[in-house]
């Protein structure tokens, strides 16, 4: 097993531990929850003591999310029990959960950048004066005094937008706060914050820590959650798998119980030996991007006829590292360099004619929805095929072979796009780059949404390119996908890249432990 | 595999009437107007008529088969009218005029001035073109500043008086007839041909309709959409400029705000047509029969005993008709390929 290195700074344990007698503020009793068939909570049992900050955490689909969304009044309808204070209450909408005093904070901030910070703190619930008129002293008195809870010092009348990602979240709080909520559930709140911003946020919760609010921490970031929380909750496909004091964990342990090593059997991509050749000729090399945003400093290498994975959470520039290579994005340091010569793309057209191919992570943003098959194919090529004149017939022929090659279904050429399956659409977006074998390929979140057959179809397919000699660059936030496909990782974490694997033994705890 | 199941699902007379509703609705407007006129006028349904209506909506035509490439691609070009008017008084710029037509003109051979005005009218296309794709300001603003500039443009030029002379293949081609047919006609009808042509066989028109059905998506197949855009701005400024130079022979004389019915109806006859407003959908044949029935309904209300002001409303009620079909259509078509 490789090391795990841990590139965060260790962060400080909670200084008080609250007693096991402190009271409940919160009970989950026997929760199921499940969707048109997907049982996506089984017999959860949750609760939250009053005055601690309680992590949760679990891979993309272990449930965490759906048990907050009942939490805070989002899903309604579920088999449990819940009880806030020691009775049972049931929640219809947000709305109403709030009135019980739980809120949420979501990790796309629902903030207006136009408004002012004082109109985003009391949106919906501006401060009214005789005759409907808004109350702007009131309101900018108030929303100073709350922002000064969390220990922020801002002047009400600044433009929301103009004000850093962190300190906007902060700001999104304290509406919730202000809103009287006394559980507060943050949905990933560190995945956009810089280190120091981190240590602001842990700052502001200790705050609220010390005033008897409870607070439940979601996040991917084990470091964070350990370094803020008193008890970490760990959810696996839908269950609970256990709930733990932080001072008896350790990151380590907490990995084991999210990927289940020594209880469950190993699944596919669950971990992968990787042996790189670096004498394979090296087709592109990025060197120290930067974009003045979401990536900070990237160097990445593709060689001819391997694949490079690129793990790390949403969030963590990979989106933006992909659409820089493919000449989006303006990148604002360093130099991208392809067969040895430096190139700058100035837009996607230049990319394509220059050899690189990229399938984004959303298919929509590739297919056209309403058009046959085979005009979604020729697309990319048809400057190839065509000179001014158009060929259908040769662009129905090339579409019949991928159709063939690919085994996409129904093999027609001429059906709607829109009436095939996610797997054969994903096929589709991946045949239009392989009438001409490009140089690079780029692939984004590959396999996301598929089902397991047409999965392993585009695991084929990616692998034969590889072997025909494409450089391939894989991203994605899923771990399994990377450890089934790479032949080499680089892991990113918040822009920068956090850990680069090419050789032994690998697997999904340290994807997990490095990003 | 069987070869003769060309569609994956079983045929449905629902869904392919959601398909099509954008092709079948304007077609059906233009029997039933046609129905209806041709019952109650005697001199509408006449073949002098119908040569009459052809030879009115040409002029529209031509700067309507421009304004199509441009809606297709989901953009729009507010300034085709003004640019119509700015390069037919340009080109009686560019002719001598009578004495009595007080403008600081400057005459040059026919040709020559012929010549000057395309590369005047490709010029503004340009201007459009880089507004739109290379600042990146909305169509919609931009034409609508262009079309402030060339309506400021006709001023300059022809400070209220009126030109008279052209050059005379303008004269020939804009108020001339060959075997009793207008060359207006004729010039309309190889326009659209070639229109239809070149966006149903070549590549350019390919790349036009993907532009418009998914502009995100033909990036990222690397599709050169800046270029796509900035294309059919300037088809579109062309196609206005020789619509005004034939437009001002057809009149007869060229003069400030002479052609400002001429942006509602060419905007009209394409999405009453049927072309999609959220581009991708349509074409020279939706803004074919578009033409018909604005020219029709425009024509026909002169036939019978209508007051001349409700001719207006009418006029509005259809446009909105068409309007509320197209989003309609755009949405059918949209869940019958779910």
């Amino acid at each position: 097993m490789a090391d795990i290195i841990n590139l965060a700074t260790g962060g400080t344990k909670p200084p008080a531990q609250p007693g096991a007698d402190t009271a409940l503020i919160l009970e989950m009793i026997k929760v199921s929850k499940s969707f048109g068939g997907v049982q996506a909570l089984q017999d959860v049992d949750f609760d939250l003591r009053e005055g601690e900050v309680h992590g949760l955490v679990g891979e993309n689909g272990a449930g965490k999310s759906t048990m907050m969304k009942i939490i805070a009044g989002v899903y309604h309808g579920f088999e449990g029990e819940m009880r806030v204070g020691g009775k049972q209450v049931k929640l219809g909408s947000p709305g109403e959960a709030l009135a019980a005093g739980i809120g949420m904070v979501h990790q796309e901030l629902s903030i207006v950048p136009d408004l002012t910070v004082a109109e985003n703190v009391f949106l919906g619930v501006q401060p009214l004066m005789a005759g409907g008129v808004v109350d702007w002293g009131r309101m900018k008195r108030e929303a100073r005094k709350q922002l000064a809870s969390l220990g922020l010092d801002i002047d009400p009348s600044t433009r929301m937008g103009s004000l850093p990602v962190g300190i906007q979240q902060l700001i999104e709080l304290s509406r919730v706060l202000f809103s009287g909520a006394r559980i507060i559930i943050l949905d990933e709140p560190t995945s956009a914050l810089s280190p120091p911003e981190v240590a602001r946020l842990f700052e502001a919760l200790g705050r609220l820590r010390e005033q008897g609010r409870t607070i439940v921490f979601i996040s991917h970031f084990l470091d964070d959650v350990l370094a803020i929380s008193d008890r970490v909750t760990v959810f696996r496909n839908g269950r609970k798998v256990v709930t733990e004091e932080t001072s008896n964990l350790t990151k380590e342990s907490v990995i084991s119980y999210m990927i289940g090593r020594g209880t469950a059997e190993m699944h596919m991509g669950e971990s992968a030996e990787l042996s790189t050749d670096n004498n394979l000729p090296v087709i592109l090399s990025a060197k120290n991007l930067s974009d003045g945003g979401m990536i900070r400093d990237i160097s990445i290498t593709l060689r001819k006829g391997e694949i490079t994975g690129v793990y790390g959470f949403m969030g963590c520039g990979q989106i933006e590292l992909a659409r820089a290579l493919f000449g989006k994005g303006k990148l604002t340091a360093g130099e991208i360099q392809l067969n040895g010569k430096t190139v700058s793309f100035r837009s996607t057209s230049s990319a394509r004619a220059a050899g690189i191919a990229y399938v984004p992570e959303n298919r929509r943003m590739m297919l056209f929805r309403t058009e046959p098959v085979y005009k979604n194919v020729s697309i990319a090529i048809l400057d190839k095929i065509d000179r001014i004149l158009l060929r259908p017939a040769r662009e129905r022929a090339i579409a019949q072979r991928h159709i063939e090659d690919l085994q996409i279904r129904p093999p027609l050429p001429n059906v709607a796009l829109g009436g095939l399956s996610g797997g054969n659409q994903q096929k589709v977006a991946l045949a239009k780059w392989l009438t001409e074998m490009p140089k690079v390929l780029i692939l984004s979140e590959p396999t996301r949404g598929m089902d397991v057959g047409a999965k392993e179809d585009v695991i084929r397919i990616v692998k034969s390119l590889r072997d025909k000699g494409v450089a391939i660059l894989v991203l994605s936030t899923e771990p399994e996908t990377i450890l089934t496909l790479a032949d080499r990782i680089t892991v990113l974490k918040r822009g920068t890249v956090a850990r680069e694997f090419t050789s032994g033994h690998v697997d999904k705890g340290d994807l997990l432990a490095a990003a | 595999m069987s070869v003769t199941t060309e569609t994956a699902r079983p045929f449905s007379f629902g869904r392919f009437m959601a398909e099509q509703m954008r092709n079948i609705a304007p077609v059906f407007t233009l029997i039933v107007l046609v129905i209806f006129f041709a019952t109650q006028a005697e001199s509408f349904r006449t073949f002098d008529n119908f040569m009459n209506i052809l030879s009115q909506a040409s002029i529209t035509g031509i700067i309507a088969v421009g304004l199509t490439f441009v809606i297709l691609t989901a953009e729009i070009d507010l300034s085709v009218a003004a640019v119509a008017n700015a390069i037919g008084i340009l080109v009686a710029y560019f002719t001598i005029q009578p004495e009595y037509v007080n403008i600081a003109n400057i005459p040059v051979n026919g040709l020559i001035a012929i010549v000057l005005t395309l590369v005047a009218c490709f010029t503004i296309g340009l201007v459009t073109a880089f507004g739109v794709v290379g600042i990146g300001i909305p169509s919609f603003i931009m034409t609508l500043a262009m079309m402030q500039i060339a309506n400021g443009i006709s001023a300059m030029l022809v400070r209220g008086q009126i030109a008279y002379n052209f050059p005379d293949l303008i004269t020939a081609m804009g108020s001339g007839s060959i075997f009793g047919i207008k060359w207006t006609i004729i010039i309309c009808i190889v326009f659209m041909l070639v229109a239809h042509l070149v966006l149903t066989y070549t590549r350019f028109g390919r790349y036009v309709y993907m532009v418009g059905g998914n502009r995100e998506a033909a990036e990222y197949s690397g599709v050169n959409v800046k270029l796509i855009i900035a294309s059919v701005m300037i088809i579109g400024a062309m196609c206005s400029g020789i619509a005004g130079m034939l437009g001002v022979a057809y009149f007869g004389s060229a003069q400030q705000n002479q052609f400002d019915t001429y942006l509602l109806d060419a905007i009209a006859a394409v999405v009453v047509g049927g072309t999609s407003l959220f581009g991708g959908r349509g074409g020279i044949g939706n803004t074919i029969i578009g033409l018909l029935v604005l020219g029709v309904l425009n024509n026909g209300l002169d036939h019978i005993q209508i007051d001349s002001f409700l001719k207006i409303l009418i006029r509005g009620i259809i446009l909105l008709a068409a309007l509320v079909i197209n989003v309609y259509a755009q949405k059918l078509k949209e869940s019958a390929s779910d």
